[in-house]
């Protein structure tokens, strides 16, 4: 009986529970990326228009590509310094190699693809098998990146590659209605998205958020995980060759492109509310937090806020957004800590099978309450 | 439960009012450094100085002395010194404390720096030279010079300063050596060495690009100003002459700085042309200029009155797309002088004890002449490198080998 | 009885590998000495020539103050990465404060020491009671100071006192000053953990936060102390740059990378990015080899972008040879039936899970805390 009543809740109760999940803190970045996008088009209402949005969406879209790439070797406990390096190599090798000579275009591109997973599977290999640390692996990997890329174009690129390549980070499908232009970024953006989630939810991505949720029982149950957590490295090896991609259309080629994406897509992921140190987080959240991070700088730059000012703006907001997750979320997990550990989920279950399906499932983990952020307190 | 989560809050809110007042005055510092401390409006007034604000004005409009076609020994309004005590024969070695290559002008600026001494050596002027490179750090810098002092058997010191007052107690050990020093594009706190060798200066570049957009711009009108970075005195400079003439003359000025990342610019005129129209572009160094540009092509509007600098990517842009431009100029060509000097201080002859350097933009005229010149040439490279008759012509420049 | 034989065996291995593991880096800084002194004989200057070794350990000095604090934030399992901005503004306020009077010193060293502890204190609350993780924490309080720095410094500013820049100037023979007041700061540093409680305390909090609190240790407070005693050595750097350059700068701190470098010396010197295992020690043989190598490079003349790829591969590599070693030692869990070992090599995100120098300073006061980190490891 009580089976069939609970097949259709009402509909201020779905209201309740999905406004609930909003403010906690797997959809408070949701929540700050409404609030700031509404603050935008106040100061600036043509902001709203769709061809203004979607080219806002456009230049977003690499920084929201190094986020998913991030979040999944975030999720896996690791960490990636060496993104930004990655972006930038791939960039001059871009404008290097392609020159003007649009044939060289696919060759080329393919090349990027091998050599970003060649980095990838560089890192991962020597943070699982030397045990390295990867905070240590990714930081070496960035300055001997950056110095190579450095020394083999003498500091500074030849220049914009051919037109044709350009156009995937710069041009798109033209008029549409409504939008005028759909950008190409945006598709792929899109399509990265879309295939990120249906990776996290296959085994494979589910083993990662185990890894990284209890490396110990990961492998006892099977996982191979020196190849899982080197994959997750050129996955996000992959994804900063792909923002490169974008970026050489979107900026050009310059030595300074792709500078500080390390840092970005870290704050991007621990914005959309992944635990640094691994085993929770939705990588549709990370997404939402690079989109987060953008529209708070382009915030800044509508309401005039002094260049100056910015870095301190950004550095208190993602404290504050941080706080509240770990506030919030530990004040109830501590309640229910006690308890089974199965329902130890004191949120409400998501209304929405949609929403629920793209989440792992709630993992029984070990009772690490308090432990949650590794390398905090 | 309920308490913890409002501990939490109030602590997340008195953190927000004390950075909120953090935003105005520091909470964490006490009052005596605030009374030390210059509040915000005099630190810019601070950049400006009007003496040399003056003195560059009427340097521009100067012929420089010296020889015909070789604007790298030439000088302007010159005081010479004598260097006759230096005097002596046979090759010298030189030591070399950079600053950093780490930009494309510094780049290009050092490989001509190597080229010229390959002519200086086989003409037995100077032996060798050894460099030490700071990385744009002060604190290396510094101890590069003792070290030059300590283990280096310099006959020369050749420096190019990292900062302007961090580098003067270390510059004046340098003099302290006996030993001639010579010093280039940024200067020092002191004027022990033999030699300053730079172009007219920052307030000259602002004074001719602030004009050149002031006269093809109406009053009231909008331009964005793109900095690099803050508390470069040489970019200040330029910055603090700008603004205050764009003031003088009614034209809407607004200034970001952008990191020289391409990413930013673009970002930064997206948000601008989306608040309004933009008419003109300033540069504080041209790099980047493309991405500007880009952004307003993107934008479908027109392109702005725009000044860069003499850096290839920009002259080939501004080409393509005919805009109303100017490319200033901070002589690429002073890496070359340094040496020269240095050969000229041991063959006892005078040198200027100020070397300012001509520093003339590049303007629509002239500017085709400058292409065809450096045809094949990356976009890093800059127009008026001044290594035309030096050996490895055009070569070295183009495969651009950092030595 | 078999119980006697193998409690037998385990005493004396433990101390054997201990002095070997705090060894490793002594050897390995032995071993750059070499390499570094005959590749300097190539070029046909002296290594061990006065101002050769002036050279490297004025190289050791600012960034051996930075490491100290470091090492004590990462023994309890956190990082800093304001270090930077605090090193700007501690030079800023002591250039300001002094303004060319010697009279003023007192007064501007114990300002600077003041506003590093209270930043500090920010820190260690922020992590502590707003349960954020370290590194954002640091990061976001990092942004905030540097926000402050770039509004209100365009440039250099103030000026100090010749007394005060006697301090970066002078040496006794080849020995700086500040070298030595540096070492003094190591010596008490290893003091303060090996032989006081708080310091003691910093290794249980940093090996596992749970097991101390159940100990009846106050778990906030050393990791607060932690931060505020890094702050506090940072701004010490900050005095010591103020000293050499004669003015307070407000990219000194950045122009060094004394974040990333400093972290990198702390874990090449043996301290685990977990927390919980670590030595001061190590930390400075870590910076004497960073600071070696990049004097053999620059005396060679190496190109700028090359020495970042060096540096890059040296700090991977020297890390890599450490763990490796550490991890090949491990002594077996359970000896006899069920010895699970290839779990643990796995856990902790790639950092050391066991063995190693433990509490190498700790050395007598803390068997049992040590013992309980390595069951819970």
């Amino acid at each position: 009986m009580s089976a069939v009543t609970s097949d259709s809740p009402s509909f201020g109760r779905r209201l309740a529970g999905f406004g609930r999940t909003l403010i906690s803190p797997r959809g408070a970045v949701f929540l700050l990326l409404i609030v700031l996008l509404v603050a935008i088009t106040v100061l600036n209402p043509s902001f709203a228009e769709p061809g203004q949005f979607i080219r806002f969406v456009q230049r977003v879209a690499p920084v929201a590509i190094v986020a998913i790439g991030q979040y999944f070797v975030i999720v896996g406990g690791e960490f990636d310094l060496s993104m930004g390096s990655v972006v930038t190599a791939q960039v001059v090798i871009a404008g290097n190699l392609i020159g003007q000579d649009e044939s060289k275009s696919i060759p080329v591109l393919l090349f990027m693809l091998a050599f970003g997973a060649f980095i990838g599977l560089v890192n991962g290999l020597i943070v699982t098998l030397l045990k390295v640390p990867s905070f240590i692996v990714t930081l070496g990997m960035m300055l001997a990146l950056l110095g190579a890329t450095l020394y083999w174009t003498g500091g500074a690129a030849t220049g914009n590659p051919a037109d044709g390549f350009r156009q995937i980070g710069r041009g798109g499908i033209r008029d549409i209605p409504v939008i005028e232009i759909l950008p190409w970024s945006v598709v792929i953006l899109v399509v990265i998205l879309l295939v990120a989630i249906w990776f996290a939810r296959r085994p494979f991505g589910r083993t990662i958020i185990a890894l990284g949720d209890n490396p110990t029982a990961a492998s006892y149950s099977g996982a191979r995980s020196w190849w899982v957590k080197t994959s997750t490295f050129i996955i996000s090896s992959l994804s900063a060759t792909v923002a490169g991609v974008l970026l050489v259309g979107y900026a050009g080629v310059h030595p300074s492109v792709g500078r500080g994406y390390e840092f970005t897509a870290i704050t991007a992921v621990v914005l959309g509310g992944v635990v640094l140190g691994g085993g929770r987080g939705w990588v549709v959240a990370a997404a939402a937090g690079a989109f987060a991070l953008e529209a708070l700088f382009t915030l800044l730059n509508f309401a005039g806020v002094p260049s100056t000012y910015r870095d301190a703006v950004q550095g208190f907001i993602i404290i504050l957004a941080v706080a509240y997750a770990a506030t919030t979320f530990r004040a109830r997990r501590r309640g229910s800590a006690l308890e089974t550990s199965a329902g130890a989920q004191a949120e409400p279950k998501e209304p929405d099978a949609a929403a629920a399906s793209a989440r792992p499932a709630p993992i029984p983990s070990t009772q690490r309450a308090d432990n949650e952020t590794k390398g905090g307190s | 439960m309920r308490r913890r989560f409002t501990v939490a809050s109030a602590m997340v809110g008195a953190l927000a009012l004390m950075t909120m007042a953090g935003c105005t005055t520091d909470p964490n510092v006490g009052s005596p450094t605030d009374a030390s401390a210059p509040a915000a409006e005099e630190e810019e007034v601070e950049w400006f100085d009007q003496e040399l604000f003056d003195k560059q004005d009427a340097e521009r409009g100067v012929t420089p002395e010296g020889p015909e076609g070789q604007p790298w020994l030439q000088h302007i309004n010159a005081e010479m010194v004598d260097t006759s005590q230096y005097a002596s024969a046979g090759a010298k070695k030189a030591c070399f404390a950079n600053a950093s290559i780490s930009n494309p002008w510094r780049q290009t600026g050092w490989i001509t720096m190597n080229q010229q001494l390959q002519v200086l050596q086989e003409a037995g002027a100077i032996s060798e030279m050894e460099t030490r490179d700071a990385q744009d750090s002060d604190d290396t810098q510094i101890a590069d010079i003792d070290y030059f002092i300590n283990e280096g058997n310099c006959d020369v010191f050749i420096i190019s300063p990292n900062s302007t007052a961090a580098m003067t107690p270390a510059v004046e050990r340098a003099c302290d050596t006996g030993k001639p020093v010579v010093v280039f594009d940024r200067g020092v706190q002191t004027d022990c060495p033999v030699t300053f060798i730079h172009p007219i200066g920052g307030f000259a570049w602002g004074i001719d690009t602030a004009e050149f957009l002031i006269d093809n711009l109406d009053e009231g009108s909008k331009v964005v100003a793109l900095r690099i970075l803050p508390g470069v005195d040489v970019l200040e400079q330029r910055w603090a002459a700008a603004e205050k003439l764009f003031d003088e003359a009614g034209i809407e000025a607004v200034d970001y700085f952008t990191g020289a990342d391409p990413t930013e610019i673009k970002k930064i005129i997206s948000d601008e042309l989306a608040k309004g129209d933009v008419h003109g572009v300033w540069m504080d160094a041209g790099d980047g200029a493309v991405a500007a540009i880009e952004a307003f092509e993107d934008a479908g509007v027109d392109y702005p009155v725009m000044t860069g600098e003499d850096e290839m990517s920009f002259l080939r842009k501004w080409e393509e797309t005919g805009l109303t431009g100017l490319a200033p100029v901070y002589s690429n060509f002073q890496w070359r002088t340094p040496l020269l000097a240095a050969q000229m201080i041991f063959a006892g002859q005078e040198i200027p004890k100020e070397w300012v350097l001509p520093q003339s933009p590049i303007t629509e005229d002239e500017r085709a002449e400058f292409l065809a010149a450096n045809e094949g040439m990356p976009d890093g490279h800059y127009a008026k490198f001044g290594g035309e008759d030096l050996p490895g012509y055009p070569q070295v420049w183009q495969d651009r080998v950092i030595p | 009885m078999s119980t006697a034989t193998t409690t037998s065996a385990p005493p004396r291995r433990p101390r054997r590998r201990r002095l070997d593991a705090s060894l490793i880096v002594g050897i390995a800084l032995v071993g750059v000495i070499v390499i570094g002194a005959i590749l300097v004989a190539t070029v046909g200057r002296n290594f061990f020539s006065a101002g050769n070794i002036r050279d490297i350990l004025t190289g050791m000095s600012v960034l051996g103050f930075v490491a100290i604090g470091q090492t004590f934030v990462i023994l309890c399992a956190s990082l800093d990465l304001s270090v930077p901005y605090v090193v700007s503004l501690s030079s800023l306020i002591a250039a300001d404060l002094m303004a060319g009077n010697p009279a003023n010193i007192p007064v501007a060293v114990l300002a600077v020491l003041v506003v590093a502890a209270l930043i500090g204190l920010a820190n260690g609350l922020i992590v502590t009671k707003l349960r954020v993780n370290g590194f954002i924490a640091t990061l976001g309080t990092g942004l905030i100071i540097k926000g402050y720095l770039d509004t209100n410094y365009k440039g250099t500013s103030g000026e100090v006192p010749w007394e005060f820049q006697l301090i970066g100037a002078t040496g006794v023979g080849p020995v700086p000053v500040s070298t030595l007041i540096m070492l003094a700061v190591a010596v008490a540093g290893a003091f303060f953990l090996a032989r006081t409680r708080t310091g003691n305390h910093m290794f249980a909090v940093g090996g596992n936060e749970q097991v101390a609190r159940l100990s009846g240790i106050r778990t906030a407070r050393p990791l607060i102390i932690a931060h505020m005693l890094c702050s506090i050595t940072a701004a010490l750097a900050g005095l010591l740059l103020a000293s050499r350059l004669g003015v307070g700068s407000p990219t000194v701190g950045t122009q060094g990378g004394y974040d990333l470098l400093s972290i990198a010396a702390v874990v090449l010197g043996g301290t685990l990015l977990l927390g919980g295992r670590g030595s001061i020690w190590g930390t400075i043989g870590g910076v004497a080899i960073f600071a070696v190598v990049d004097n053999v490079m620059s005396v060679m003349q190496v190109n700028p972008f090359l020495k970042d790829v060096v540096r890059g591969i040296v700090i991977v590599a020297a890390v890599a040879v450490y763990t490796a070693r550490v991890v090949e030692r491990r002594r077996p869990r359970f000896t006899g039936s069920g010895s699970d070992r290839a779990p643990e090599s796995v856990e902790g995100g790639g950092g050391i899970a066991g063995g190693g120098t433990g509490a190498g300073n700790a050395g007598i006061g803390t068997p049992g805390v040590e013992r309980r980190q390595e069951e819970q490891a």
